[in-house]
């Protein structure tokens, strides 16, 4: 573990040294995509803790999530979710102990990105 | 030849794992991660058509029994999974045990909270409030 104490030597380089596979590149993304999505979902639950307080804090949070910048969170967090949607899913197929042949989760792998990517886009559409 | 195992009937009957912890955080993380493949849509292309539209539109809106029960259901699930996904992530990075019983002690006062905020929101919001 790199907590215990090393003495001076040094720990072994990975993520310098080698390239990460796409599939483990969105293994990870689906890790920050999760943490990330805590934070949009404080803002979702503010936005709707600010309907039911009133229409002060309503203009208030509305305005916020409405602001450009506000709008560029939402989309980003929008795509964040409709990522970590897609790859869930593809985590379920797994832990039904289906996909894993290396073919199919390449095909996977694309099917993801693109899905996500198309969602979000779907959802701005409709909203 | 009975099934053999080498676990204690004490420690079968408990039925934890090595990891003193047994399956059922695995489980609970699939089952709420399939509830929201449901209930993540039904709730967020409402949200999304929300936004913007001022008070009275929202409140109508949310006062709704379907869109105020998905609601409930969205923010109750995700929250569940939002804490069960952080526990996961503090278990891998956090090693200090101070550190981490801190960590995993905040995580799930925050997805409580939210939680407990997004579900009385809604349901003031319902009963008119």
């Amino acid at each position: 573990m790199a907590d215990v104490n090393r003495g001076n030597r040094p720990l072994s380089p990975h993520l310098q040294i080698y390239r990460l596979p796409l599939t483990a590149m969105l293994s990870i993304t689906h890790r920050i995509t999760g943490v990330g999505l805590a934070l949009g979902l404080l803002l979702v639950i503010w936005w709707l803790f600010a309907a039911s307080t009133g229409p002060l804090a309503f203009a208030v949070a509305d305005g916020v999530l409405t602001s450009l910048l506000g709008r560029l969170v939402l989309i980003g967090s929008l795509w964040a979710l409709c990522y970590h949607f897609c790859n869930g899913i593809r985590h379920l197929f797994w832990d039904a102990g289906m996909g894993f042949d290396l073919a199919v989760a390449q095909r996977a792998n694309l099917l993801v990105l693109v899905g996500s990517v198309v969602l979000a886009l779907i959802v701005l559409l409709l909203a | 030849m009975r099934n053999q195992s080498i676990r204690t009937p004490l420690g079968r009957v408990i039925g934890l794992g090595s990891a003193k912890d047994g399956t059922e955080h695995w489980w609970a993380q699939r089952l709420t991660a399939l509830g929201l493949v449901f209930l993540t849509p039904l709730f967020v292309v409402p949200f999304a058509g929300a936004l913007g539209t001022g008070y009275e539109a929202v409140r109508s809106l949310y006062a709704h029994p379907f869109h105020a029960l998905v609601a409930m259901l969205f923010i109750g699930v995700a929250c569940a999974h939002l804490k069960q996904g952080l526990q996961v992530v503090i278990e891998d990075y956090v090693s200090n045990p101070s550190c981490r019983t801190i960590g995993l002690i905040a995580n799930g006062f925050y997805c409580w909270l939210l939680a407990a905020a997004g579900i009385f929101s809604v349901l003031k919001i319902a009963f008119g409030g």
